[in-house]
């Protein structure tokens, strides 16, 4: 048998090459087997995802801005977990859809689903006008560290200070690595879904037990320091038309809620003698204002300067550069990308056109974001140098995500049931 | 007094401005998405003439045994007695045992339909998606062994953790009312 194939199989191989053997013509009415193609899961669950996150995100609004209930918020909490959580496997969620909406933006070849558009714009509009109340209770990656916190360490002013800048840096690099279409970074390095699947590679499971390690004493680490949606949710919450605010009638002043609250969200009144004069806080205003633009102008150089560096993450130009290499005798040896570079039969040149495309979107991206960073940092000192002397005790709608923690410890909550109750007393943050 | 309400007024008179823009521009974006219709969702599927068989879907994909699987379109197939998709060319004689045959769990299944000819079927529940039958089969024989993303299986990640480390680029989103990529004639050149 063997023997009776071989020459003809060389044969063909010399004059057809595509079809080496010939697919026979049966003479005893064989038939081909029927392959089922088992299909994805059906666009009514992508409409069932959408129809729940609305529907939470108003149960959520409702509770905590109306009923001024936590307790509630907490069952809602524990249903997004378990939802989006594990049954949904964390996918797709709007803290990856900005990567979405960034490639859908600047990469033509990419058309933005519906159901993604509506996971990155709902939750933005909604804390417009209710404030964070999709991170209150909706997003599964809040969710899991909200539920998980015992008793909340506070983080020193200074830590939270820097570590709050992470978010922007965060931000600017996934979109950039989004907006060129080489990879999304905010799922790679998302330390939920690992836990969410029970399963995950060693990077994801490890990143998954320090982030829910940390939440265990840390309020919501993710949220505060990493989570890039955060910034867009902060941006819009700053606006919102209903907010959460803690003392329903009169702050009487007592600093319980901001000792309630575990994410560092509440606004404290200075007293009078210890507030900067004017003419020094213009002394430093002058200072700072000088230096945005200069910041904006140095990351905008360093950005261009990082580019080579930045987009060598791009698979392209990985395999460009190591192709180049292995012509001119620079590397021995070949690695996948170049055997499979080989194997597709694309000429070298074709292949080092894409790559200098890719490059030259990269020199200014990588510039813009440079430019994103030193306002960022710009901005940012201005922040703390400029920060605005409240009266009250309230919560900071941008950093609040109207977990309602607070609501139970305000004395004058429910014309004082809670300090009747005792609640307040236990001062136990959890 | 009367100065502090005005300012009061004028930040609320902006944060109504932004409101409002926030929902024109969230409806607007909305109602495009609704209405067009390139704005279905997206799958992940291999191009499977892209595909080099490199082997790395079996370990790179989140689950624990991968969502890709090897598919066979019988059609291209030249029922050969010897497939190069089932023997590795380094065997020593021709019996279907472990140290001649490609596939590391025997999910591929080889059955007599006429003389000379032979039928190769995968058994999908066996196959890791480890692309040494596809391997062999795109080498020696027709390519008519090939790879798929099998959507009974695939979690459908934002980013799949194969496309990430796929050398040849051959993972691609597709729409979810297309989902496969399967090979049905020989590729053309170019």
């Amino acid at each position: 048998m063997f023997q009776k194939l071989t020459p003809p199989f060389f044969l063909l191989q010399i004059t057809t090459p595509p079809q080496k053997n010939p697919p026979p013509d049966f003479t005893t009415g064989y038939q081909y087997p029927v392959t089922i193609n088992p299909p994805p899961r059906a666009e009514l669950f992508t409409r069932i995802d959408m129809v729940m996150l609305v529907t939470l995100m108003l149960m959520t609004a409702y509770f905590i801005l109306y009923k001024r209930s936590r307790k509630e918020v907490r069952l809602i909490s524990l249903f997004s977990l378990l939802y989006f959580g594990f049954y949904r496997h964390g996918c797709v969620c709007s803290v990856g859809s900005i990567q979405n909406v960034a490639m859908a933006i600047f990469n033509n070849g990419y058309a933005l689903p519906l159901s993604v558009g509506v996971f990155f714009i709902l939750p933005l509009l909604f804390a417009l006008f209710f404030g964070r109340v999709f991170c209150a209770a909706v997003c599964p990656l809040g969710a899991a560290q909200d539920l998980i916190l015992q008793k909340a360490k506070r983080v020193p002013i200074w830590l939270d200070e820097t570590l709050s800048v992470i978010p922007y840096v965060y931000l600017g690099l996934g979109t950039l690595f989004a907006a060129t279409g080489t990879v999304f970074i905010i799922c790679e390095y998302d330390p939920f879904v690992a836990f969410f699947r029970l399963n995950g590679g060693a990077m994801m499971v490890t990143l998954g037990i320090i982030i829910l390690f940390l939440s265990t004493f840390i309020g919501r680490p993710y949220c505060r320091y990493l989570c890039p949606y955060g910034v867009l949710l902060r941006w819009a919450a700053a606006w919102s038309k209903w907010k959460v605010h803690v003392a329903p009638d009169k702050c009487i002043q007592c600093h319980l809620c901001a000792e309630s609250c575990p994410f560092n969200a509440m606004r404290m009144p200075v007293p009078e003698e210890v507030r900067p004069s004017r003419k020094s806080t213009r002394a430093v205003l002058s200072r700072v204002l000088w230096l945005i633009p200069l910041l904006a102008i140095l990351g905008g150089i360093s950005g261009r300067l990082a580019s080579p560096l930045l987009s060598h993450v791009d698979i392209t130009v990985q395999t460009a550069d190591r192709v180049w290499k292995e012509r001119h005798g620079l590397v021995h040896g070949e690695t996948l990308e170049s055997q499979a570079h080989r194997a597709n039969q694309i000429p070298d040149n074709v292949l080092y056109a894409k790559a200098a495309k890719i490059r030259r979107t990269y020199a200014l991206y990588t510039t813009i974001f440079g430019v994103w960073l030193g306002l960022v940092f710009g901005l940012k000192l201005f922040f703390i140098t400029t920060r605005r002397r409240w009266d009250d005790y309230d919560a900071d709608p941008a950093a609040c995500v109207a977990c309602g923690r607070c609501f139970g410890y305000c004395p004058a909550e429910a014309n004082g049931k809670n300090v009747e109750e005792g609640v307040y007393i236990k001062g136990n943050l959890k | 007094m009367a100065a502090t309400d005005n300012k009061k007024s004028r930040r609320e008179f902006i944060a109504d401005g932004i409101r409002t823009g926030g929902l024109i521009i969230a409806s607007g974006a909305i109602g495009a998405l609704a209405a067009s219709s390139h704005a279905e969702d997206t799958v992940w599927q291999i191009d499977p003439y892209k595909c080099t068989n490199c082997g790395l879907c079996a370990t790179s994909c989140v689950l624990d045994q991968s969502a890709v699987k090897c598919m066979h379109a019988f059609a291209m197939c030249g029922y050969c007695n010897l497939c190069s998709g089932m023997l590795r060319p380094e065997r020593v004689g021709n019996t279907i045992e472990a140290e001649n045959v490609q596939c590391p769990t025997f999910a591929i299944q080889r059955s007599y339909v006429e003389n000379p000819y032979f039928q190769y079927v995968i058994d999908e529940n066996l196959c890791i998606g480890c692309a040494k039958c596809s391997k062999g089969c795109n080498a020696f024989g027709n390519g008519s062994l090939f790879m798929q993303i099998r959507h009974d299986r695939c979690l459908n990640c934002n980013q799949c953790s194969i496309a990430e480390v796929c050398p040849a680029q051959a993972i691609v989103r597709v729409p979810a009312s297309k989902p496969y990529l399967l090979k049905s004639k020989i590729k053309q050149d170019g």
